[in-house]
């Protein structure tokens, strides 16, 4: 295999996922043979290949500073599961985080 | 017991003032009502795509060219993952190992001469939203009955910048900060007040034998919130590394964070699993290659370093002054003000600071006449002109003509009046307490209102109390 079921389950636990046992077994096959057929280019020699990023060829895709109406607030938290005083309301976070 | 080198790098976030956010065009800025200023886009909703800021990218070069950074001809914005409510997409979109700047130096003198600070990077991302935690014992992040959160702040753009660990003491890592704060002010990206959050710093703090250029276990300081608590932090912080080596301890890798009202360090609370952001090019976005014609545009506009003002003025004025004028962003005044050069720097840096002046609103030219002129007007016309001096319309003249009372004949008999209604301070002045001369000025400054020439009441002064 090209992945462990450690690693799935590593993956699951940083993305907040809980899989049961049945479900580890199966992505693990799963994302296996995606990264076996993937892992298909590294048969090539591609010492002289610059590395891309992006398939298109494209740079410099920006927007000048003008803003644009928001959303209204209604429709902001319209898709929320629950909300308080205007804020998206969520299960109570354990650790600060910082960018 | 060994002699102990603190080795200090700091991590700098500053929020641009662009009137848009990071890659959508709602309203960047405070103030507002929570969840009033998002979209689609920085509300993470699936089929969205990201379009930058042009002018976060542009400012963000012209800060690397100013950090005498070297601007990527190809620069990628990369997705840096982890699951936490303030990042609606699941990831924070950020520069990785292509980041617009690197490899930078940024002059810091000092009393005992220059130093220049390495800077690694200075990278352009995406800030998280706001939480706030709600109910819980005593309010703790913790103890937290439930988080609500405001996405006004999610998507607007920050500048990182990553120190080498070059700095060698509290006091340099203040001073390096305040010119860097200075430098973003001038460039007018930012309002960089750490009051505000709008500059973030957090410090890697290790010690090392004096000499040694070893590097050992570092660790981070987090919750700083002004220049003092950064430099007292990193004091603290340095002390206790030192005390625990001495101890035949070891230093831990680990996140504190300085609480300032008691001096103390407490651990910050940290993931059991290692950090693994899985970063990866961000497909929804294409490169950044800054034009080389733009990147000349910016570098003409960048000004001239602080650090290099402070030593262009330091042979005039001396370190401590000229580093004053340029920190506080009052030496272009200072320089455009013409008069006897020590004078017009104190003139600048205390009293029309201590006015509360603009210092871009004055007129050199008119404060040129003002400062020439303050031994010979009333001290209170002096000072009433400067309360004046950043008003657009502000001439000098009319203030230069009130004449300050030098008449002897006038003020000999105010004089005795003074002296004979302090005998004891008199008498203490005649046994040497030549510091009471000061004093008897302001007593006969008050009997003038303020109009009295100085130099005639200090000679008159002298001379009688010799006698
Ligand atoms: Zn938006």
């Amino acid at each position: 295999m090209a992945i462990s079921r450690d690693e799935v389950l590593h993956v699951a636990a940083l993305a907040r996922l809980e899989l049961s046992d049945e479900e580890a077994d199966r992505f693990t096959e799963q994302l296996g043979a995606i990264l076996e057929a993937v892992s298909k280019v590294s048969e090539l020699d591609l010492g002289d290949v610059e590395p891309l990023s992006h398939p298109l060829d494209l740079v410099n895709v920006w927007a000048d500073d003008e803003p644009r109406p928001s959303l209204p607030l209604e429709a902001a938290l319209g898709n929320a599961g629950e909300d308080e005083d205007g804020h998206f309301r969520v299960p109570p976070t354990g650790m600060t985080r910082e960018s | 017991m060994a002699e102990w080198e603190p080795v200090v790098g700091l991590e700098i976030h500053v929020q641009l003032k662009t009137r848009t956010k990071m890659f959508c065009r709602c309203e960047s800025g405070f103030g507002a009502e929570p969840n009033t200023r998002t979209c689609p886009v920085c509300l993470g909703h699936p089929g969205t795509l990201p379009v930058p800021n042009a002018a976060a990218v542009e400012w963000t070069v012209k800060l690397g060219l100013a950090l005498g950074c070297e601007i990527a001809g190809h620069a990628l914005f990369h997705r840096k993952h982890y699951s936490y409510p303030d990042l609606a997409k699941g990831y924070q979109i950020s520069q990785y190992d292509v980041p617009l700047c690197a490899n930078g130096r940024f002059l810091v003198p000092g009393p005992d001469g220059d130093r220049e600070i390495g800077i690694v990077r200075a990278h352009l991302e995406e800030d998280a939203a706001k939480n706030v935690h709600v109910g819980g014992a005593g309010g703790r992040i913790g103890g937290a009955a439930h988080t609500l959160v405001d996405y006004n702040r999610g998507g607007t753009p920050l500048v990182e910048i990553v120190t080498q660990p070059d700095l060698r003491s509290a006091d340099e890592a203040k001073r390096f900060l305040q010119l860097l704060r200075q430098t973003i002010v001038e460039l007018g990206i930012s309002d960089a007040e750490m009051e505000k959050g709008t500059l973030r710093a957090d410090a890697n703090v290790s010690v090392r034998p004096r000499g040694a250029d070893e590097l050992r276990t570092r660790t981070e300081l987090k919750n700083m919130n002004s220049f003092t608590y950064i430099a007292r932090g990193i004091e603290a912080e340095v002390a206790r590394q030192i005390e625990v080596w001495d101890s035949g301890g070891k230093v831990v890798q680990q996140t504190y964070d300085y609480h300032p009202e008691t001096d103390a360090l407490t651990v910050r609370r940290t993931k059991e699993e290692a950090e693994d952001y899985r970063y990866l090019p961000d497909p929804d976005l294409v490169p950044v290659e800054p034009p080389a014609e733009l990147v000349e545009r910016l570098r003409a506009e960048v000004p001239e370093a602080p650090g290099a003002r402070i030593r262009r003025l330091e042979p005039q004025l001396g370190f401590e002054l000229a580093e004053g004028l340029v920190a506080s962003g009052r030496d272009r005044l200072y320089e455009r003000t013409p008069g006897e050069r020590r004078a017009v720097a104190n003139v600048v840096m205390n009293q029309l600071a201590g006015a509360g002046i603009d210092p871009d609103a004055v007129d050199g030219d008119e404060l040129g006449q003002l400062v020439e002129a303050r031994d010979r007007i009333p001290r209170a016309a002096f000072l009433e002109a400067l309360a004046h001096a950043g008003d657009p319309d502000f001439r000098a003249e009319r203030y230069l003509a009130e004449a300050a009372v030098a008449d002897v004949s006038e003020l000999e008999p105010i004089v005795d009046d003074v002296l004979a209604a302090h005998p004891d301070e008199a008498a203490a002045y005649r046994r040497g307490k030549q510091g009471l001369l000061g004093f008897f000025v302001g007593q006969v400054m008050k009997r003038t209102q303020g109009k009295a020439d100085a130099k005639v009441v200090n000679e008159l002064l002298r001379e009688k109390l010799s006698a």
